[in-house]
């Protein structure tokens, strides 16, 4: 059981996470912008995350935090 | 027990700046103040500091800032083109309030000028050593004991005052061989809690740091900075005061430029014209307060320097213009005969 | 469950001013990583030049310190020779390191100073807007080339890695890029082994990070991602150029 966690006033909504995703399983929301606007990336299916990190890797803003 | 050395300027300078602390300098090539770099290069390590060629002007002040940033008493010297290029750098240590020590042992200008004395970097030391509003304490050494004593009186005030401060000296003082003692050094002991040094794990890290692009925030880490200018110029300043008590005629001249004068100045008043001479020891801050004195009998002021009258605006503010200020200078690396300062002496007293 | 990836101590918890997908978020974040696997987070003095970092001294946890516009070398040597046991880096941009930078540059280089220096290249003048850098590839169009580089009128590119190997004190030349996770993992790889370096005073280490520039390149940041792979690192192989560590010179493309 992974869990990813997007920090959603710190995601500037680059989408760098969502092609590193071997998963496929991250997106950026179309919904709720935060406080600078940005639409942020989200985990749309948890069940499939197998917590390798990747999208920590690739995320320019240390907004992602990995569980495992 | 004092020592009594007879040593070259800019050698009695180096070795006092060793004695005051300095632990690192950093320097580039340039004439007149090359025995500076030779005598550290031969010495410093021994002692335990460290001597460095940099690969320009630029590198070694910038190699200052990071030596200064660590809480370290460092040094630069070089001659003015050199200071020229190290402009940006003291803007940027005066910014970032970093003490050091910068020496500036004059030759003519502008430009690449020559490699003879002058006093022709006045306006740059005290009104324009880079960009921005900042200042740097000036001091003016007329003898090689000065250039010990200011060295190291100029160490513990770039620290009590965080901020760099410039010995304005010139090729004539840096070659000349003179007795000197070395006093009892004890380097001021500041706090230096702002140093990068490594947190340990002990303390928040702290920033050097130059950039305030906030407005506000940069006009108040400058308001700051100017409350100690303040201060700096009501309790720094100095000077030598010679026979001005009932003094006529004030001739004002810093430096070298000052122990030709004050020949001229006792030659005239064995012809009995009454004359007296001031000599600005600091030069920022200027002492205003202190020339004021000195011409309270004056009727006139005779600036001499080895320039084109850089000092005369600074004695005009000081005496608030009610005191006409004439001049004598050489420039160009031309020394002014104490025979043509006296000549303008006479010419002055003459005209009474 | 235990936070696997997360924030490194040494990366401070701040909002970052960076442009979305601006590659320099990961740099910092694998440069603070190495410090904190190092352990060296009290000993470590970090100088951040003019440039878009030149406000790093706000992200790093260790103690800051701001340049003037290509002197970090410079500052770093005084730092370093005031404090021989400190860790020291400069993390620099292309316009600064490789333009009016490279006197320092080569010269911290040839003197071997233990420091390590990060050396973003993105082919542009981030901070003022996007004009031409040092390394801007020919054909490349920014706001002081508008009809792209032309190497007849504004000459070719430095490639700093490969220059700066042929010195003498260079410990550790290396070219990487944060393009793609193994590629990032590589560049932690490189600036852990420069740290290293500076521990066993080997001498001067650069690591270049071929990195992005969205803003100013006018693509998205994935799109950046892709320039980066296709155009950049054709004309800036990665790779090891020097490492006194396994005493071989030369191009070793990784």
């Amino acid at each position: 059981m992974s869990k990813m966690t997007v920090n959603f006033e710190r995601c500037k909504g680059c989408a760098l996470c969502t092609t590193a995703c071997p998963k496929k399983i991250v997106e950026i929301q179309k919904e709720k912008r935060n406080s600078k606007g940005y639409y942020t990336a989200v985990c749309v299916d948890e069940s499939k995350c197998i917590g390798c990190g990747m999208c920590y890797t690739m995320c320019p803003d240390c907004a992602i935090i990995v569980e495992r | 027990m004092a020592e009594r050395n007879l040593m070259k300027g800019n050698e009695a300078l180096a070795e006092a700046a060793m004695r005051a602390g300095c632990k690192c300098f950093f320097g580039y090539p340039i004439t007149p103040q090359t025995e500076i770099s030779a005598y550290l290069a031969k010495y410093m390590a021994k002692n335990g500091g460290l001597f460095l060629q940099a690969e320009s002007e630029l590198a070694a002040i910038n190699m200052v800032l990071g030596a200064a940033s660590t809480g370290t008493r460092c040094m630069t010297s070089s001659s003015s083109p050199g200071i020229s290029l190290k402009s940006e750098g003291i803007s940027y240590i005066a910014a970032s309030d970093l003490p050091c020590v910068i020496i500036n042992v004059q030759r003519g200008g502008p430009g690449l000028g020559g490699i003879q004395p002058s006093q022709a970097d006045y306006w740059q030391a005290t009104k324009g050593l880079g960009h921005g509003d900042f200042h740097v304490l000036v001091f003016a050494p007329a003898s090689v004991q000065e250039m010990v004593d200011m060295v190291v009186k100029a160490f513990d005030k770039a620290d009590e005052y965080r901020m760099p401060a410039m010995i304005l000296a010139d090729g004539l003082l840096g070659q000349m061989m003179e007795p000197i003692t070395f006093p009892e050094i004890k380097p001021l002991e500041v706090d230096k809690s702002w140093a990068t040094n490594g947190h340990k794990n002990k303390r928040e890290h702290n920033i050097i740091n130059s950039l305030f692009l906030t407005p506000e925030v940069l006009e108040n880490s400058v308001n700051n900075r100017y409350k100690r200018y303040e201060k700096i110029e009501s309790e720094e300043t100095d000077a030598e005061v010679y026979l001005c008590d009932d003094a006529e005629i004030v001739v004002c001249a810093f430096g070298a430029t000052a122990r030709v004068a004050k020949s001229a100045v006792n030659t005239a008043r064995e012809q009995g014209i009454k004359v007296g001479l001031f000599r600005p020891k600091t030069l920022w801050p200027f002492p205003k307060q202190e020339l004021l004195d000195a011409t309270r009998c004056a009727k006139n002021i005779l600036s001499v320097e080895m320039n084109m009258g850089q000092m005369i605006d600074d004695i005009k503010l000081a005496t608030e213009c009610k005191i006409p200020v004439s001049f004598f200078g050489r420039t160009g690396g031309v020394i002014p005969k104490p025979s043509e300062v006296l000549n303008e002496i006479v010419k002055i007293g003459g005209a009474e | 469950m235990a936070d696997v990836y997360k924030r490194p101590h040494a990366y401070c918890d701040v909002p970052t001013h960076y442009c979305p997908g601006c590659t320099h978020g990961i740099v910092h974040r694998i440069l603070s990583e190495v410090i904190d696997e190092m352990g060296i987070e009290g000993d470590t003095i970090g100088i951040c030049p003019v440039g878009c970092s030149v406000m790093a001294y706000d992200y790093f946890n260790c103690d800051m310190i701001e340049a003037p516009h290509g002197r970090a070398p410079a500052v770093a040597t005084g730092v370093k020779r005031a404090k021989p046991d400190s860790y020291v880096f400069t993390y620099q941009g292309d316009g600064d390191l490789a333009a009016i930078g490279t006197c320092e540059t080569v010269h911290a280089a040839t003197r071997g100073e233990n420091i390590v220096v990060i050396f973003i290249n993105n082919t542009t003048y981030g901070m003022t807007g996007g004009q031409m850098a040092p390394t801007t590839i020919p054909g490349q169009i920014t706001q002081t080339t508008p009809y792209g580089r032309d190497p007849l009128v504004q000459g070719y590119p430095v490639r700093v890695c490969e220059m700066l190997s042929t010195l003498s004190g260079t410990a550790l030349a290396q070219r990487v890029a944060v393009d793609s996770v193994p590629h990032i993992n590589e560049a932690k790889k490189a600036i852990r082994k420069a740290f290293e370096n500076q521990k066993e005073k080997r001498g001067f280490s650069i690591v270049e990070v071929l990195s992005t520039c969205p803003t100013n390149w006018g693509l998205t940041p994935v799109k950046a991602l892709e320039r980066l792979r296709n155009e950049m690192i054709p004309y800036y192989p990665l790779g090891v150029y020097k490492d006194v560590n396994v005493r071989e010179e030369g191009n070793n493309n990784a």
